[in-house]
């Protein structure tokens, strides 16, 4: 084992204080050490997305990223966007309903993407919506299923909001 | 009860896929795991040498490194010999386990490195010292066949692997008597899967029970069973191979591949579970791709645009070993103007070695070149005679009272090729008259008033689908009252658990929820051939409806006994059996599957059989076709090269619908890959072999902001070929796509004559293309 860092952090909700390889990347981290398997790895090299995590709020790859840089940061991945073992975020139902995912593969980071940009656009277009997944690959889908479940999604939040 | 086949269901995979507790073959650690990284060729040829891996064992954490001479003792045969027999082999180039004295692309796995961790594992996989003595190497496959062509293999005489003829009908004399003969040259290249999940596997050794469990990212687990099985010298019951959550497979994933057979030899020799997880640099080079086709063809038609004949020869870039058979190209050959009324048709097939990764299927798998091909002579028909290119191939279409229509050729494994239903004509109008078609010439105008250039194309399709012969199904209803259902088929992310669920809930009470759907372990069913060629609705479909019915009046049977009622009474809802309109006149299905599950010395309940299941084998050999037609309007930036695609109808036929939704999504993903094929998609190699793109930078894929709402013109014509009417659809979307789209980008730039006869088209080829035309800029 290489040189080595005492880094703590929160990932959704939970405290972790962990001993880490400094030349390990967050993914890696994440889905080794902590066993939070639900962020996937796609390419490692920044391009598709699937690894996108929230740290304090703000969409990141954690392929790019050190588990080190995450030190005192608050992290939101995949597995904290349920509100219970039970229901689903409106989210996540509406990529249920609108065959939003297929492999499944993807999915984590394209949930991450839009779980920050539908808080900064609560009522986007089309159009802004397929700008802000831009970013993230999906081989499955055509994407059409994940545009018509983000449109969805933000009437169901502001729905929840407004009751 | 309402049926639920037809019904728009969510599925049943996607709450744990949602919540990121799904396992996928990366997620699986094991106590003691251990982490694998290859030494992979950095040439297109070579001869080796020495491989010195001290300075790799020198460091800490790692366990070994394994060269072809290490993991030899433990082979019994050293080749991945392939499943698809041919009589059109020139040579045998099965693969072997690990490079053996000579490397053959840039990629090829040399050695294994296993570590305490992956990063170890790379680290020392640095260090390995491997000795190469480079050779000339080949890239072009039309250069592969040249004489004096470098060998791709030491000891070949030549590159040519493969040669056969297809055809029927007298062929010269149609050429002879054509009023109209015209040729085109068309390149078609086709690049990876790049399933998003990469590949990989964690293959585990339990010495007590003497049984290697290979769980693996891949489509078909029982044929890598038999594989490896076969070179380990290992009985079937020695080896357990399961696929975890697929993410994507797209064809590659259905072949064996050296690293799985390395992995079951490492866990074995080191006695720990060895995890190897490909990443995506590495995908480029490490797993199979589809590729280069050139053909040279003539058409011959009447002065109605009438097709008389079509002739002429291909060469298929194959790679540097036979990953899979001879079947894209035949594919290629066989589904040319399949759509069509075709008189006479020869097409003589060459398949060539180069020292590129070995091809395989990628979703399409040699349709979509076929159709691309066939799409860009009837645009030239039309253009030549000045006949719309819609009406010119409206009047060859097969037309929907011909069905079913049998076609002169057979399929790789003899079978008949019939168009068992579908109105192909219809299908095309309906994709016109949503796109306008009639219209589009004064739309054109307008927009080129304007100075924009826009355009319309077609493309139309027929895919064989849910080849066979068989997916094994096993259906049963457990001592608890759950059904599970098992399949040879491998979920990869296209619903099948939703599918199969859907199926047999029809027959056994309705209730999806108290159903649990295993595919692609091979310890839960002996038989199996796994997914590939849209083919698990139809075979996997058919029998899992078969096997429900199957049980269904066998629960009916005993619970009649039980209930000392007539069969015909009863009725089976949620998890009971019940006398209809009788409400407490009923019995749990757990209960009757106790009953058959047996008492020492008791007799079974009415003589019948023990156990409430059945496993079904439905022999299903031949092809249901689906069909359909695509339609693409673009808009052409002709100072940049840019493409815009502003609308996009498919009209698409794949016989009964059994869930809306997913079909919808198969579709959708269809497209956007065949999209991509023609405009974004290039796997590329330099002159000696070198592959220069192998980062998804560089390759591209298309995104959501590229994508087109895609609308979708159902068309269901039941297949009269297994008992649920349905044909395949996973590979439909994109077989058309980029005839359309090539045929629109044509249409668009007709002011400057340009003609584009490949894909992709770049947006750097279409500047050029429109300085080169007659009226270029």
């Amino acid at each position: 084992m290489g040189e080595t860092r005492k880094i703590a952090l929160t990932v959704n909700g939970k405290r972790y204080a962990e001993e880490v390889e400094v030349r390990m990347h967050l993914g890696d981290f994440l889905r080794q050490q902590l066993g939070l398997t639900g962020t996937h790895l796609g390419c490692e090299h920044g391009v598709c997305g699937a690894c996108t995590v929230l740290v304090d709020g703000v969409s990141a790859r954690s392929c790019l990223m050190l588990a080190v840089q995450a030190d005192g940061r608050e992290l939101l991945t995949v597995e904290g966007i349920a509100p219970n073992e039970e229901e689903l975020h409106p989210l996540q139902e509406a990529f249920r309903d609108n065959h939003g995912l297929q492999c499944g593969f993807c999915t984590p980071g394209m949930l991450t993407t839009l779980i920050e940009f539908l808080g900064d656009n609560p009522d986007p277009t089309e159009r802004e919506v397929r700008e802000a997944i831009s970013g993230n690959l999906c081989r499955c889908t055509g994407y059409q299923g994940i545009v018509a479940a983000a449109l969805d999604a933000a009437q169901r939040l502001k729905a929840l909001k407004q009751a | 009860m309402a049926e639920l086949f037809g019904s728009r269901i969510a599925r049943l995979e996607d709450p744990a896929l949602l919540r990121g507790v799904a396992r996928y073959v990366d997620d699986i650690s094991l106590p003691g795991m251990l982490h694998a990284a290859f030494v992979r060729s950095p040439f297109g040829h070579a001869r080796i040498g020495s491989v010195d891996a001290s300075a790799a064992l020198a460091l800490e954490g790692v366990h070994a490194v394994y060269a072809m001479d290490d993991i030899r003792p433990h082979l019994v045969n050293e080749r991945l010999v392939v499943g698809l027999p041919s009589p059109s082999y020139r040579q045998n180039r099965d693969r072997p386990a690990l490079a053996d004295g000579e490397v053959v692309y840039v990629g090829e796995p040399v050695a294994v490195v296993v570590a305490d961790s992956r990063y170890l594992a790379e680290d020392a996989a640095a260090l390995v010292d491997v000795e190469y003595d480079p050779l000339p190497a080949v890239a072009d496959c039309r250069a592969a066949l040249e004489d004096g062509a470098p060998p791709v293999h030491l000891d070949a005489k030549h590159n040519l692997l493969a040669e056969f003829d297809m055809g029927f009908g007298d062929v010269a004399a149609a050429f002879a008597r054509a009023p109209h003969v015209f040729r085109e040259s068309i390149w078609i290249h086709r690049g990876g899967s790049h399933s998003i999940e990469c590949r990989g596997g964690v293959a585990a050794y339990e010495a007590a029970e003497d049984l290697i469990t290979y769980r693996v990212s891949t489509q078909m687990p029982h044929s890598a069973l038999r594989t490896i099985c076969e070179m380990l010298g290992r009985d079937e019951n020695q080896l357990r191979v399961v696929a975890p959550e697929i993410g994507g497979g797209f064809g590659p994933k259905l072949v064996v591949y050296p690293e799985d057979v390395t992995l079951c030899i490492a866990t074995m020799k080191l006695g720990r579970p060895v995890k190897w997880i490909e990443d995506r640099r590495e995908h480029f080079v490490a797993t199979t791709q589809e590729r280069d086709q050139y053909w040279e063809v003539e058409i011959a038609v009447d002065g109605e645009a009438k097709i008389l004949g079509i002739r002429g020869a291909m060469i298929h870039d194959h790679g540097a070993y036979t990953a899979r058979g001879v079947n894209l190209a035949y594919n290629s050959g066989e589904s040319l103007g399949l759509a069509y009324n075709v008189p006479a048709y020869a097409l003589n097939i060459r398949l060539a070695l180069t020292n590129k990764m070995p091809v395989t299927p990628v979703r399409g798998a040699g349709h979509p070149q076929a159709t691309f091909t066939m799409e860009r002579l009837m645009d030239r028909v039309g253009r030549e005679l000045g006949i719309d290119r819609a009406e010119v191939r409206r009047r060859n279409l097969i037309p929907g009272a011909d069905m079913p229509y049998e076609k002169p050729l057979k399929t790789r494994g003899g079978m008949g090729v019939l168009l068992d239903s579908g109105d192909y004509p219809a299908c095309q109008q309906s994709v016109m008259d949503r796109l306008g078609w009639a219209d589009f010439a004064a739309r054109q105008d307008a927009a080129r008033a304007e100075g924009r250039y826009i355009g319309i194309g077609l493309g139309n399709y027929v895919k064989g689908t849910g080849r066979g012969p068989f997916e094994a199904v096993t259906v049963r209803i457990g001592p608890s009252g759950r059904i599970h259902v098992y399949t040879g088929g491998v979920a990869i992310g296209q619903g099948t658990r939703t599918m199969l669920a859907t199926l047999v809930a029809d027959q056994l009470g309705g209730d999806m929820a108290n159903i649990t759907v295993t595919a692609g372990d091979t310890a839960t069913i002996s038989l199996g051939i796994g997914t590939s060629n849209s083919r698990l609705a139809v075979q996997a479909g058919s029998t899992a409806h078969a096997a429900a019915i199957k049980v269904r009046e066998k629960a009916l049977k005993v619970a009649a006994h039980m209930l000392e009622a007539s069969e015909d009474d009863l009725e089976i809802v949620g998890s009971e059996i019940r006398v209809k309109g009788v409400t407490d006149m009923k019995v749990t299905l757990s209960q009757v599957a106790n009953a058959v599950a047996g008492t020492p010395g008791y007799a079974l309940p009415g003589g019948i059989e023990p156990g409430m299941e059945a496993e079904e084998h439905l022999v299903l050999d031949v092809m249901p076709y689906a069909s359909g037609t695509a339609g693409a309007v673009v808009e052409v930036d002709a100072e940049t090269g840019a493409v815009r695609i502003l609308e996009y109808a498919l009209g698409h036929d794949s016989g009964r619908i059994i869930n809306p939704l997913i079909v919808d999504g198969q579709v959708l993903g269809g497209t956007a890959h065949g999209i991509g094929n023609a405009l974004y998609e290039w796997m590329g190699y330099d002159a000696d072999a070198n592959p220069v793109t192998t980062n998804l930078a560089e390759y591209l894929l298309v995104g959501a902001a590229e994508m087109p709402n895609v609308q979708i013109l159902h068309h269901e014509s039941p297949s009269p070929l297994n008992p649920i009417g349905v044909k395949g659809v996973g590979e439909c979307g994109v077989v058309p796509a980029p005839s359309a789209i090539i045929s629109a980008i044509e249409d668009a730039l007709t002011p400057f004559g340009v003609r584009l006869a490949g894909t992709p088209v770049t947006p750097a080829q279409i500047v050029a293309a429109i300085r080169a035309a007659p009226a270029g800029g």
